[in-house]
């Protein structure tokens, strides 16, 4: 076949053989192989979680596999460190480039082998003169001396080409490069792109957006639930295969949903619209449903949800909860109202350390468990206890640091302080990412409870099966807009990949 | 778990003071007299109200440096209106001391949350402001004892139960601002927002809003703090408690309070204020130079803070489940 011609007959630049990796509770990439060619690129398509980005800190010496060899230039090898890594010529371009705002575009692109004169100080003639040489190569026309800070996106993406050619890369990884790029950028990239591959580079381009792997790519592995699937010829392949071998899966995962009674309309939202972030949101939710927001990452649907409780202000649109027209402008009116957002990494905005697990309960119902101005320290114990027991809480004492619970645990907290406040709508945005599978399970089955209960649930989630398995009903978002919308029984991963990724049906 | 840690770190400066006690003592048994012990309690009164503010400020994951300057123009104040104006009754001039103080405090306030300027950079503005603005007000002038109502200078040092005004004053706003912290929503806000201020806002609580409270308060307190040392002193001037910022910050280090926000408490605030108090009261009667006293102040503090570090660290987060249970 020609895929085996075009092995024999070129070596490739970088190659990684069966390599895995697990982290504590989750095997993030098994027996993974992958083969960088010179003047050829890579698209590496897989899901979120499917076990790209753990490759590309691989490949960049960020993390160490637990298994497989590494092969530079056919030699076998390891990167101890981001800095072999640079050293063998691997460097990756992130979607927020990593470079440096207060320095300039010459600093930025030789920090740490800069030009230095015989007096061993850097040679700020030769480097801003290097700088323009590569600038020029990579088809900028940028002044080495100004400042990062005042380039726009497109021209920091230049910068940081210009910077792995400086070390004289041989494999440049560009994780989803066209995010933050105008249409006009992207045709600027892809033409660099082209020039880079006439150097001989070997390139890996990660990407979900279907019409420009087609454009550019020349190659594609494609990875699901940390496996490699399938890899090819693109010109040997179609949408519709990509698609079936992202999505398809081998062993079916369960999901505990419960059929529900689906009530009356309990929150209408119409015309909501941001100046930058979305438009023209227009939904329904009823009681007892559980209704999916699906998108790719950067679709807008956080920041919906974020403008819905009055942490931002849209610029239009209208809020009806049981009928009537609501206001909110604040997350404690929100609160108020009934309406509760449980955010995304947990980490950093959902427990509080510090405080012990009753008072982060009682937190957002403060006005409930107090008299006259003042807490009543009962009320929070028993209104905590109530709610942890629910969730099957396990702690010694209610009065120790939630800082102390594991990371499900300190999750169940979180969650049972939204349901103290008794809403009636509960947006959660990405229930289960990050953490381990039974406890996903728990918090799936908490979910169908809650449903079954009367509540209304909003699920954000950037997971298929997650989506397949509990919603309802189903929105894709994309780009801000809504892209699609799918009733439980008509939903398949094809669908709702195509709608994500702005694939016209076939 | 915390709950214990917090406290041993508080019976960890019991501990220290005692043991600090102890060693003064041998040099000098006078000093652990109970007269005595009332009297350093009294020199200290005034730290542990202002230290009662900045603990609140910095739960918040703010910091106030203006405290000093701001008691000292509320302290010239109501020197001034007394030294022209015998008439005014003391207590209205305390009332007045402690608006003109939350108002002050309200400014660092506002700047922080309305216009997001770093809590350093707007207190330590506002700090250089208020000392000239009492340059500004008494033409650099010293108002001096004479100057001064008997009433106006009498107040603080009337016993009361055998204890100075003063103390119960401190005592006071000991019980008050512990009922804040630990019985009301506000309270309850100042530790959200400190330990995690993000998720704070999705709970509903106004971060900036909170912010602003605790400038209040903490002004409140540093102008109630100006009555009591120009009227304590019997001398107001534009440099009074200048650097004093640096003891009010150093009793909260002390006392616990994390300078990242969010843990801390109330006891521990005035612990702290007491261990630099009895070293400043304790140090001098030893015969040890001022010099001396500063270096030992400065080593304090930084093994207070290495040693609330370590706390910090041990606690981390536990990823073993057995570890969990306790």
């Amino acid at each position: 076949m020609l895929q085996e011609t075009t092995k024999s007959l070129m070596k490739p630049a970088v190659a990684l053989e069966g390599i895995s990796k697990s982290f504590p509770g989750v095997r993030a990439l098994s027996d993974v192989s992958l083969a960088l060619y010179p003047g050829s690129v890579t698209a590496l398509i897989g899901e979120n979680g499917a076990g790209k980005s753990t490759l590309v800190k691989i490949l960049t010496g960020i993390y160490q596999p637990d298994g497989g060899t590494l092969r530079v230039e056919g030699e076998e090898t390891t990167f101890a460190s981001a800095q072999a890594a640079a050293q063998a010529g691997v460097t990756a371009i992130h979607q927020e480039t990593v470079l440096f705002d207060e320095l300039s575009v010459a600093e930025n692109i030789f920090l740490g082998h800069a030009p230095r004169n015989r007096f061993g100080l850097i040679d700020w003639k030769q480097m801003n003169g290097d700088a323009r040489a590569l600038l020029a190569r990579v088809g900028a026309d940028l002044d080495p001396a100004i400042r990062l800070r005042d380039l726009g996106i497109a021209s920091k993406h230049l910068v940081a080409i210009a910077r792995a050619l400086s070390i004289d890369a041989r494999v440049v990884i560009m994780d989803e490069p066209t995010a933050a790029l105008s249409h006009k950028e992207i045709h600027e990239l892809y033409a660099l792109i082209d020039r880079l591959k006439a150097d001989g580079k070997a390139i890996l381009f990660i990407s979900h957006k279907f019409d420009e792997i087609f454009r550019i790519a020349d190659r594609y592995t494609v990875f699901r639930d940390g496996r490699m699937v399938g890899e090819g010829l693109m010109a040997e392949v179609d949408q519709d295969r990509l698609v079936k071998m992202m999505v398809g899966r081998d062993v079916g995962q369960v999901f505990p949903k419960t059929e529900v009674a689906i009530g009356e309309p309990v929150l209408t939202v119409s015309g909501y619209r941001h100046p930058t972030e979305f438009e023209d949101i227009n939904f329904e939710l009823r009681r007892g449903e559980i209704l999916g927001f699906y998108g790719l990452i950067g679709a807008g649907r956080s920041e919906f949800m974020q403008s819905l409780i009055g942490i931002t202000k849209p610029s239009a649109g209208a809020v009806k909860l049981d009928g009537e027209v609501l206001v909110i402008r604040s997350p404690a009116e929100a609160i108020e109202a009934g309406i509760v957002y449980v955010p995304e990494e947990r980490g950093r905005q959902g427990a509080i350390i510090g405080l012990p697990i009753f008072q982060n309960v009682t937190l957002p119902s403060l006005t409930r468990t107090s008299r006259s101005g003042f807490l009543r320290m009962a009320e929070e114990f028993a209104l905590a206890r109530e709610y942890t027991a629910r969730l099957d809480l396990r702690a010694a004492s209610l009065d120790q640091d939630v800082g102390t619970l594991s990371g499900g645990n300190q999750q169940k907290v979180v969650i049972a302080k939204w349901l103290a406040t008794k809403p009636k709508v509960i947006i959660l945005d990405e229930p289960t990412k990050g953490i381990d599978i039974g406890s996903k399970a728990a918090v799936h089955a908490f979910m169908s409870e809650l449903a079954s209960q009367g509540l209304s649930v909003i699920m954000v989630s950037s997971e298929i099966p997650e989506i397949m398995g509990m919603a309802d009903r189903v929105i894709v978002m994309r780009e801000g807009r809504i892209a699609g919308r799918f009733e439980r029984d008509d939903l398949t991963a094809e669908k709702l990949v195509r709608a994500a990724a702005g694939i016209v049906e076939a | 778990m915390m709950k214990i840690l917090m406290k041993n770190r508080e019976l960890l400066l019991v501990v220290a003071i005692a043991a600090l006690l102890v060693l003064i003592t041998l040099r000098f048994p006078a000093f652990i007299e109970p007269a005595n012990l009332a009297r350093v309690y009294n020199d200290t009164s005034i730290l542990i109200i202002l230290a009662l503010g900045q603990m609140a400020v910095i739960m918040t994951r703010c910091i106030d440096l203006s405290m000093a300057a701001n008691l000292a123009l509320c302290g010239m104040v109501v020197a001034m209106i007394n030294s022209v104006a015998p008439g005014v009754p003391v207590p209205a001039l305390v009332l007045l001391a402690l608006l003109l103080g939350a108002f002050l405090g309200s400014i660092n306030g506002l700047l922080i949350w309305k216009l997001e300027i770093p809590p350093i950079v707007v207190t330590l503005g506002t700090l250089t402001i208020y000392r000239g603005t009492i340059f500004l007000l008494s033409g650099g002038a010293w108002i001096n004892a004479h100057q001064m109502s008997d009433a106006f200078k009498a107040l603080p040092r009337a016993t009361l139960a055998g204890l100075p005004v003063l103390s119960w004053l401190s005592v006071l706003m000991i019980a008050l601002i512990y009922i804040v912290m630990t019985r009301t929503p506000l309270g309850r806000a100042f530790h959200a927002v400190g330990g995690n201020p993000h998720a704070a806002v999705y709970t509903g609580i106004d971060v900036g809003r909170t912010r602003f409270a605790a400038y209040c308060l903490s002004g409140a307190l540093a102008g109630l703090s100006g009555y009591l040392w120009v009227s304590r002193y019997a001398v107001a001037y534009v440099d009074i408690a200048n650097g004093f910022e640096l003891d009010i910050i150093a009793a909260c280090v002390i006392g616990g309070i994390s300078i990242a926000g969010g843990i801390g408490s109330v006891p521990g605030a005035v612990l702290g204020a007491l261990f630099l108090g009895v070293i400043k009261n304790a140090l001098p009667v030893i015969n040890i130079s001022p010099f001396a006293q500063m270096a030992i102040s400065g080593t304090v503090i930084i093994i207070a803070v290495a040693v609330n570090a370590r706390a910090e660290k041990r606690k981390g987060r536990v990823i073993l489940k057995k570890a969990e249970a306790h």
